[in-house]
C-alpha cells in the first residue's frame, strides 16, 4: 500500500512538471473549463437558492386559499361561502380577503394592495392571522424563527391612509405624511396619505405592498358589501387538507380550493424547469468544450511525442503513462472545478447574479432587492461534477489510450530530430 | 419528464456508461475471438494495446456506477416535493414501475463491474494473461446488464409527471400493509432479524479469518458474505432503521442517507457493497488459483480481499452496533 501511495506520488510529481512545461496551452484549456463550470454552476446555485427562497415565504402563507370560479375565471367570493366552509369539520378558521393589484401608469409599475384583517372580527380564527404579520425567515438568524417585521392590525391604517413597502416608496420617492393619487374605478381621484413605510428587511414580500383601509379598498375598485377576493383556510390537521379541499369542492361546487402544497410544487417545477432548461441550452457549449477537450488531448505535439517516447525508452509501461494521463485530468479537472464553483458561488451570492438574473427571475419595475441565501448542498455539486468533469473525463480516455501506446522508437523518429 | 438539472445529468452519466461499455464490449467479443498471444500478428498486438484501453474504461465504468447509484437515490430524494404522498425516495421510485427495477439492476452492475476488475487485476499479474478470454466473455456478458439499466432509468426518468399520488415510504414499506415485498421485509419480526443479523455477519467474519490464516473454505466464506449482504439489506428495512430514526414504524432505507441522520446511510451502504464485492471476488478467483502463471499471486489476492471483506463487514457491524447502543428507541 505505501508503495502504491509513493508511485502515486511520484507520477503526480511529474505530471504537474509536465502540466507547467506547457503553460501555454493548459492554461487555455483551463480558463475554457473553468467557464463551463462557472455557467452551469451559476445557474444551479441561482434556481437552488431562489426556490428555496420561494418555499422559505410560501410557509407563511395560509394553508388552503378558496376563489370562486364563474365562467372559469376567477371572482369575487360571497361571504357566505365563509359559513359554508366553516361548517367542515376539521377546518380551524376561515378569513375573507380583501386585495387586488394596481397598476400606476405614471411609473409603469404594479401595486399589490392588500387590506389587513380588522381586529375584532376574526377573534375566534385564532392566533397569527388577527394583524398582518410578516415573519423573519427562520433559517436566517442562528436563533430559529425571528419576531415579526412589521406588525399592523386594520385600525391603525385608518380611513384616508396607506402604509406603503419601502420599493413603492423608492420608485416614488415618496415619504411619511406625504400624499399618494389613486384613480378609482369610476375616475375619480382619490388621495391617500402615506402613514408609515414598512422596512425594508422585508422587501421580499412587502416591496410592491400597501395598506389600505376596507372601506378605502372597495371604494377604489367599486366592490360591494358582502364579497372578498378570496378565503384564507387553516386547518387543525394538516393530513386532512386533500379531504377538507375535496368537500369545499363538493359542497361549493364554483369554489376552487388550492392548497399550499400545490403552490410549492409549481414554484419547484417551474424553477426546476428553467434551471434545465438553461443547461440544455448550455449543453452546446459544453459539447464544444468535450470536443475541445478531445482535440487537445488526441493532438500531441511533437515534444509530448518525444517525451512519451522517452519515458516508455526508459521503462514506463503503457499503464504508467495512462496513470500519468488520469492525473494530469484529474489535476485539471479539479482546478477548473473548484475554481469555477468557487466563482459561481461569489457570483450568484455576492453579485447577485448579474449574468442571469433576467432570465431566471423574471421581471417587474417594482422587484425587489435581496439577497440570496448561500446554500449549497452535496447533491448540486455531485450533480454539477456528473455534468462537466465526467464528459471531460470520458472524451480523454481514447487520447491518453492513443499516446501511451505509442511505441517509442516510432515516437523519437517522428519528431525528425 | 422533469426538467430538473439533476435528471439530466442522471441520463448523461448512463449514457456515457451505456456507449463506453458497448465500446468496449465490440473489442471484447474481437479478443474473445481472435487472441492468440503465440501470435505475433498485426491484429494480436493491436488487441493487446486494445486490452490498455478496456480495463481504463472498465475502471471507470465502475467509478461512475458507484457514484450514479448514489446520485439516482439523490435524485429520487430531491424529487419527492413534486409528487403528492412521496415523502422520500422510496416514494418517488415508486412514480412508476420503472424506479425500483432501475435501481436493483444499478446495484447488480455495479457487482459485475466489481468483479470483471478484481478478475482484470488478477489477469494483469500474469505475463501470459491467463484469464484473458474469461474476462472479456464476462465483459460481453455485463454489457447488456449496463444498457438494460440505461433503457430502464431513462423510462424511469421520461415517464415521470408530475402530481402523480405515490405511496410515500411510511406505507410502502409499512408494516400495517400485506402485500408487496417490502413490506414482508417490515413486517418481520425486529428482535428474530436483529439476532439473524449478528449470527450472520459473526459467522462470516469467522469463516473470513479461518480463510485469511488457513487458505481454506473460500467458497463458504464467500457464499456467507453474499448471504450476509442481502441478511443486512434485510435488517437495515426491518430493524436497523428503527433504531436509526428512533420511530418504530419508519421502515425506509433510504431516509437514512439525509443530512438529519448525519449522512450515516453512506458510511453503511459504501461498507456493505464493499465488501460484498471483495467477498463475492474471492469465489471469482479461486477456480483460478490453479493455473501456472497465477499461483503465487491469487492466494494473495484472495486473502487481501478476505480480509477486506471482513474488515467492511466489521465496520459495517460495528456503525450499526453504536447506532443502536446511542438510539432512544427501547423494544
Amino acid at each position: 500500500m505505501r508503495e502504491w501511495i509513493e508511485k502515486q506520488k511520484y507520477i503526480i510529481d511529474f505530471t504537474l512538471s509536465s502540466l507547467l512545461r506547457r503553460k501555454a496551452k493548459n492554461i487555455g484549456l483551463l480558463a475554457l473549463y473553468t467557464l463551463i463550470v462557472f455557467i452551469l454552476a451559476s445557474v444551479m446555485f441561482f434556481t437552488h437558492a431562489i426556490k428555496k427562497e420561494a418555499s422559505l415565504i410560501l410557509d407563511q402563507s395560509p394553508e388552503m386559499i378558496v376563489q370562486k370560479l364563474v365562467a372559469g375565471r376567477q371572482d369575487l367570493v360571497p361571504l357566505r361561502f365563509v359559513e359554508t366552509v366553516r361548517g367542515i369539520r376539521g377546518v380551524q378558521a376561515v378569513r375573507g380577503r380583501l386585495w387586488g393589484y394596481y397598476f400606476d401608469p405614471r411609473f409603469g409599475a404594479n401595486y399589490t394592495l392588500l387590506v389587513p384583517p380588522p381586529t375584532a372580527q376574526t377573534g375566534a380564527a385564532g392566533n397569527g392571522s388577527r394583524r398582518v404579520m410578516v415573519e423573519g425567515e427562520p433559517d436566517r438568524n442562528a436563533e430559529g424563527s425571528a419576531g415579526p417585521l412589521f406588525d399592523l392590525g386594520a385600525d391603525e391604517i385608518g380611513v384616508g391612509s396607506v402604509v406603503i413597502g419601502s420599493g413603492v416608496a423608492r420608485v416614488r420617492e415618496a415619504g411619511t405624511g406625504e400624499l399618494m393619487l389613486f384613480r378609482a374605478y369610476d375616475g375619480e381621484i382619490l388621495p391617500f396619505r402615506i402613514k408609515k413605510i414598512l422596512p425594508s428587511s422585508s422587501q421580499l414580500v412587502s416591496s410592491d405592498l400597501i395598506l389600505i383601509d376596507e372601506a378605502d379598498f372597495k371604494r377604489l375598485f367599486g366592490i360591494a358589501d358582502g364579497l372578498v377576493t378570496d378565503l384564507a383556510v387553516t386547518v387543525r390537521n394538516p393530513t386532512e387538507l386533500s379531504t377538507i379541499a375535496s368537500k369545499i369542492t363538493r359542497r361549493l361546487p364554483d369554489a376552487r380550493p388550492i392548497i399550499r402544497d400545490e403552490i410549492l410544487r409549481t414554484y419547484d417545477s417551474i424553477f426546476n424547469w428553467r434551471g434545465g432548461m438553461m443547461i440544455v441550452i448550455l449543453s452546446s457549449a459544453v459539447l464544444a468544450f468535450v470536443i475541445f477537450a478531445w482535440d487537445k488531448a488526441s493532438g500531441l505535439s511533437a515534444g509530448e511525442r518525444r517525451e512519451i517516447g522517452i519515458l516508455k525508452a526508459i521503462g514506463w509501461e503503457s499503464s504508467d503513462i495512462i496513470l500519468m494521463k488520469f492525473w494530469d485530468g484529474a489535476v485539471v479537472s479539479l482546478t477548473a472545478f473548484l475554481s469555477g464553483v468557487i466563482l459561481a458561488y461569489g457570483h450568484v451570492f455576492f453579485t447577485d447574479s448579474v449574468v442571469f438574473e433576467p432570465a431566471l427571475k423574471g421581471w417587474s419595475t417594482l422587484y425587489p432587492r435581496f439577497k440570496l441565501i448561500p446554500f449549497v448542498s452535496a447533491e448540486q455539486v455531485t450533480t454539477l461534477f456528473f455534468l462537466t468533469v465526467v464528459p471531460y473525463s470520458v472524451a480523454t480516455i481514447v487520447p491518453a489510450w492513443r499516446a501511451a501506446t505509442i511505441d517509442p522508437d516510432s515516437a523519437m523518429r517522428y519528431t525528425g530530430e | 419528464m422533469i426538467l430538473h438539472p439533476t435528471v439530466i445529468a442522471n441520463l448523461l452519466a448512463s449514457l456515457t456508461v451505456s456507449g463506453m461499455i458497448l465500446y468496449s464490449a465490440y473489442y471484447g467479443l474481437q479478443i474473445v475471438r481472435h487472441w492468440d498471444l503465440s501470435s505475433g500478428s498485426e491484429l494480436q498486438l493491436t488487441l493487446e494495446r486494445r486490452t490498455y484501453l478496456i480495463s481504463t474504461i472498465l475502471s471507470y465504468v465502475f467509478g461512475l456506477e458507484l457514484l450514479s447509484l448514489f446520485l439516482y437515490v439523490f435524485t429520487a430524494d430531491s424529487l419527492c416535493p413534486l409528487f403528492v404522498g412521496a415523502m422520500c425516495a422510496a416514494g418517488t421510485l415508486n412514480v412508476n414501475g420503472f424506479g425500483y427495477p432501475a435501481l436493483l439492476l444499478k446495484m447488480f452492475d455495479f457487482f459485475l463491474a466489481g468483479l470483471w476488475l478484481i478478475l482484470n487485476h488478477a489477469d494483469n499479474q500474469a505475463w501470459d494473461y491467463p484469464l484473458i478470454r474469461k474476462k472479456y466473455l464476462l465483459l460481453v456478458v455485463i454489457a447488456p446488464f449496463i444498457v438494460g439499466e440505461m433503457v430502464l432509468q431513462c423510462a424511469y426518468f421520461l415517464k415521470m409527471k408530475a402530481n402523480v399520488i405515490t405511496s410515500c415510504c411510511g406505507s410502502l414499506f409499512s408494516s400495517e400493509r400485506v402485500e408487496g415485498l417490502g413490506s414482508e421485509i417490515a413486517a418481520l419480526s425486529p428482535q428474530t432479524m436483529l439476532w439473524m443479523f449478528y449470527v450472520s455477519v459473526a459467522v462470516t467474519i469467522v469463516a473470513g479469518i479461518h480463510f485469511y490464516l488457513r487458505q481454506r473454505g473460500g467458497y463458504l466464506f464467500s457464499a456467507l458474505a453474499i448471504i450476509t449482504f442481502f441478511v443486512s439489506i434485510v435488517a437495515i428495512i426491518s430493524v436497523i432503521s428503527l433504531y436509526i430514526y428512533e420511530l418504530p414504524t419508519h421502515h425506509c432505507p433510504f431516509c437514512v442517507l439525509q443530512k438529519e441522520y448525519h449522512y450515516v446511510g453512506y458510511l453503511l451502504y459504501l461498507a456493505l457493497f464493499g465488501a460484498l464485492v471483495s467477498g463475492g471476488g474471492v469465489s471469482a478467483l479461486i477456480p483460478f488459483r490453479t493455473i501456472e502463471s497465477l499461483r503465487t499471486v491469487i492466494p494473495a489476492l484472495v486473502r487481501k480481499l478476505a480480509l477486506a471483506s471482513v474488515v467492511l463487514y466489521s465496520l459495517f457491524t460495528a456503525t450499526v452496533t453504536y447506532r443502536i447502543a446511542v438510539s432512544h428507541l427501547i423494544m
